[in-house]
């Protein structure tokens, strides 16, 4: 039995609500995980000496509009002994799409979901410096969402804020 | 009037990142960049100083931002090929194969054996390149001047190599789906042994010029200290995690494109500190070097992409003989090809460290999502409190161990 395969019966045992799927892709393995039980799973997952999920590689945000749950949060964990990676993905709705910060099991969660807040919109309750990383402050709008414009835009600046800003589209919130 | 009102809330905002000796006037707020020589492009650090010791530090990147990632989605998984040349500045053919990874793994697309051993052989002359480059710069911060000439005499021989297979210095996107481009020219092989033959002695010398200088060893030993649980803590990845001990190397952990048939060795060292960092990295060109000369010993006569015509177009003469050649030409170029829906995530050792990408497909063309780990953007986190205590002049030197290029962090 592979560490990988471990991982996953330990998960749907200890967590029978909060693994909802597992689905394999390309040979690789993703757990869908209820967004409520986010934060257990992952100190689970890092916490239990068996599995020891140490290190956060990666997060990633999708948007699947115009379809319901519109976006999807990907987790890349690495137990780097076992040298496994397993991927947990969450589905967020459309509106006000709200995940649990990871940042207090993974501190490397920091930049990730601030990224993620300001690109795609997605807010992280819990997360301890949520601003906008890329973007400049004052930014309005989230550009990686699919209902943002992309190309043949004027850029904005001060003296022609109001003018452009009149006739552009904004993604909803 | 307006901007003036913003400026003064983003100031309120980091309050909360200050020490409260901060407010009171007591510690100094000071911008270092983001234009400024030693912060390796346009990096903004907004720094507390009582007296030279830094106090706390916030990095503040986005400056060269310019949404690769979206506009990548409305280009057809070929187009979009070339802005990832542009991401990573010094790791262009590494950002390439990443992505190209990542479509064959989408689409199961098979590579042929002779394009796999001419990828690794170009991501190890732009690892070279890329500890060049970084060899030179980290240097003159240090103020050792001279080096940095030294540097990118010798980068310019991997910019030859690379015109000579790539047409381009930098932005050759010569790594494609399926394979390569084209086949390399016949003197390439001796090309590169040439340079591989000269370049040996060539890091000796650097070599010498910084490990007995003791100004260079003051002011890199015990400076930037991260433990190997810190350092994997905060996403840590390359160089400046094995200079922790940590041994995680994409290449032994995952290996892709090959690289299991290569015999090297994972440089390891255990001072935590900026010279450990500068020790791995030097000894990586050796190892680079290994690779190379195993992958010229491999590189075989064969097709140098897959002849699956969905994925890669058919070669210019069949255009005049074959109709399906014509047919497969003109859907390649115009429409693309769709992949699955679904997502997949790959990931390579660029030379800062895990590149990573995440590419989700809608079954059509275009990709929904192309997201990249990228190594500086998480390897960057660490500054915001390993450079608490030392002076300013050590933030200067830590910045260049962790060998961040912000073409990477901001995409």
């Amino acid at each position: 039995m592979s560490h990988l395969e471990r991982t996953v019966s330990a998960l749907q045992v200890r967590f029978p609500h909060g693994v909802l799927a597992a689905v394999e892709f390309r040979g690789d393995l993703t757990l869908q995980i209820d967004s409520a039980s986010l934060l257990a799973v992952c100190q689970y997952l890092r916490d239990e000496p068996t599995l020891a999920y140490n290190v956060l590689v990666d997060i990633g945000a999708v948007d699947y509009s115009p379809q319901e749950p519109r976006f999807a949060l990907f987790y890349i964990v690495c137990a780097l002994v076992h040298n496994t990676r397993l991927r947990l993905k969450v589905l967020l709705p459309g509106t006000e799409p709200v995940a649990p910060s990871i940042t207090g099991i993974w501190p490397s969660a920091n930049w990730p979901e601030r990224e993620a807040f300001d690109m795609m919109g997605i807010g992280f309750d819990g997360h301890p410096d949520l601003r906008r990383i890329l973007m400049p402050a004052d930014w309005e709008g989230h550009p990686h969402r699919k209902d943002y414009p992309l190309g043949y835009e004027e850029v904005q600046f001060t003296f022609n804020k109001r003018e452009i800003d009149a006739r552009k589209k904004y993604a909803t919130s | 009037m307006s901007q003036v009102r913003e400026l003064e809330t983003t100031v309120e905002e980091l309050k909360h990142l200050f020490s409260p000796r901060a407010a009171t006037g007591e510690t100094m707020l000071l911008n270092l960049g983001p234009q400024h020589p030693s912060t390796h492009g346009v990096l903004r650090l907004l720094l507390e100083l009582d007296g030279e010791e830094v106090v706390s530090c916030i990095p503040d990147v986005g400056f060269l931002h310019t949404g690769i990632e979206k506009n990548m989605e409305a280009k057809t998984f070929l187009k979009a090929l070339v802005m990832t040349d542009r991401m990573d500045y010094l790791n262009n053919m590494g950002n390439n194969l990443t992505y190209c990874l990542a479509i064959e793994k989408l689409c199961a697309i098979e590579v042929p054996e002779r394009a796999q051993v001419l990828r690794v052989i170009c991501a190890e002359l732009q690892r070279i390149a890329s500890h060049l480059v970084w060899l030179g710069t980290s240097a003159i911060d240090l103020n050792a001047s001279s080096i940095l000439i030294y540097c990118f005499r010798d980068r310019e021989r991997i910019m030859d190599l690379f015109e000579l297979i790539g047409g381009q210095r930098m932005m050759t996107s010569y790594i494609r789906p399926g394979g390569v481009w084209r086949d390399v020219p016949a003197e390439f092989p001796e090309a590169v042994e040439s340079f591989l033959d000269y370049l040996p002695k060539k890091l000796d010398d650097y070599e010498r010029l910084l490990d007995k200088n003791p100004i260079y060893l003051a002011r890199t030993i015990d400076i930037g200290i991260v433990d190997g649980d810190e350092a994997l803590a905060w996403g840590m990845t390359g160089p400046a995690l094995r200079g922790s001990g940590v041994n995680f190397d994409v290449r032994r952990a995952m290996p892709y494109s090959g690289y299991e048939n290569f015999e090297f060795d994972v440089p390891l060292e255990t001072g935590c500190d900026v010279y450990a960092r500068y020790r791995v990295r030097m000894r990586e060109f050796r190892e680079s070097i290994k690779i190379i000369r195993q992958g010229l010993r491999l590189l075989k006569p064969g097709p140098f992409i897959t002849s699956d015509r969905k994925f890669a177009p058919p070669p210019r003469a069949e255009l005049g003989r074959s109709m399906e050649a014509v047919i497969h030409h003109f859907k390649y170029w115009t429409d693309g090809f769709p992949a699955p829906d679904g997502e997949v995530y790959v990931a390579t050792e660029s030379p800062r460290g895990e590149l990573g990408c995440l590419l989700a497909g809608d079954g059509g063309p275009n990709p929904r999502r192309v997201h990249f780990r990228t190594p500086s953007f998480n390897t960057l986190q660490v500054l915001s409190w390993l450079g608490k205590g030392y002076l300013v002049a050590d933030l200067v030197a830590i910045i260049g161990s962790i060998d961040i290029v912000l073409g990477d962090v901001d995409r």
